[in-house]
């Protein structure tokens, strides 16, 4: 089983993230569903999280990666696993993605986590920004991986 | 397979991609978003560096571990594909390797990436190409014949309206161009050939 290497260097693509996260590491949040923001972008993901955490304060667990391993757009599996760790509860984790790539790698990240985690994460078929302002919103209120999922992707239709 | 050829082929393949990453990418910035020559070089760079580890192991193992190190290193859509294709292979490696069984394993890694990429031949793919190879491979074809199969596969995509991937956000309008992932399967199987039939040769 693939565990990331412990001197996996993020660069400056993930380091906002885990410093997001772990600011409000202080009080217990793994009982509302996490959000993960995969996008191509680092900006963009980074961008998508502000306006979650700008909305939802330190009350879900939230992390962000974008970027192709070794810099550039695209996402990497390795980054995508590592922000489901740092996003990660209990209750589970939603994560949203922007284009076909992301989607893909985060599948794979998806089945590469361990047997007692995989079943928890789910890919929202949302916009990623919108996506993640719902997501995020409908887990600060203590829903359901399922629901918050749904909530997610009611977006569709509109 | 002995390991030397092992190492040839790896080798093969992954230099022919980067050799072609610039077509790779022109083809894709025509219909889709113009990556796919950069995270493919990027991907089977990180293969290369790690040939010498990987071809002292077993076919199925050194299969597992190229296709990882592309899931890991690509950056886009293609390195879950593409790895899935070789770590679906060397899970599927047969025991004994000829033709037949190695027909079943290419068929059975094949069903592996429709599965990961939600796709079936017809859609301007990858899977355009790797299909009818896995067809003509299980009818006895010859490396030449192998050869005129990937090459008339890809032509094929070219005319073809993309269904799936970013392609298909172009509808109609991705038609009259090859499929990136069409011409770099067929690029793989090209240099799979040159290896083994300079072996035949020799």
């Amino acid at each position: 089983m693939y565990t990331p290497s412990p001197n996996f260097s993020w660069g400056k693509v993930g380091m906002g993230a885990r410093g997001a996260s772990r600011a409000a590491g202080a009080c217990p949040m793994n009982t509302n569903v996490g959000i993960v923001i995969v996008s191509h972008s680092p900006d963009v993901a980074k961008g998508a999280a502000d306006m979650v955490r700008q909305m939802v304060g330190d009350d879900v667990p939230l992390a962000w990666c974008g970027g192709a391993p070794g810099g550039g757009l695209g996402t990497s599996v390795e980054a995508i696993m590592a922000a489901i760790d740092r996003a990660w509860s209990e209750a589970g984790v939603a994560i949203l993605v922007d284009l076909g790539g992301a989607e893909t790698n985060s599948e794979m990240a998806i089945e590469m986590l361990p047997d007692e985690r995989r079943d928890r994460v789910v890919i929202c078929n949302a916009p990623v920004v919108e996506g993640a302002v719902m997501a995020g919103t409908e887990a600060s209120a203590g829903s359901s991986l399922e629901h918050v999922r749904r909530t997610a992707e009611e977006l569709r239709a509109a | 397979m002995d390991q030397t050829t092992l190492k040839q082929l790896i080798v093969a393949v992954a230099e022919s991609v980067i050799a072609h990453a610039e077509e790779l990418t022109t083809l894709d910035q025509a219909i889709g978003d113009g990556d796919h020559g950069l995270n493919m070089k990027r991907g089977f760079e990180a293969v290369l560096a790690e040939v010498d580890k990987t071809s002292a192991l077993p076919p199925s193992d050194a299969l597992k571990a190229a296709g990882m190190a592309l899931v890991m290193k690509v950056g886009g859509a293609s390195g879950p594909l593409y790895g899935t294709l070789f770590m679906g292979l060397g899970k599927a490696w047969p025991a004994t390797v000829d033709q037949a069984g190695l027909a079943d394993a290419f068929t059975a890694a094949i069903d592996a990436v429709k599965a990961r990429g939600k796709s079936e031949p017809g859609m301007k793919t990858m899977l355009d190409v790797l299909v009818p190879l896995a067809a003509e491979l299980r009818n006895g074809a010859d490396l030449a014949q192998l050869r005129a199969t990937a090459t008339a596969a890809a032509d094929a995509t070219v005319p073809m309206k993309a269904i799936r991937g970013r392609a298909s956000f172009l509808g109609e309008r991705s038609v009259g161009h090859m499929d990136p992932g069409a011409r770099s399967s067929s690029l793989i199987l090209h240099a799979i050939a040159d290896v083994l039939e300079e072996q035949h040769v020799a």
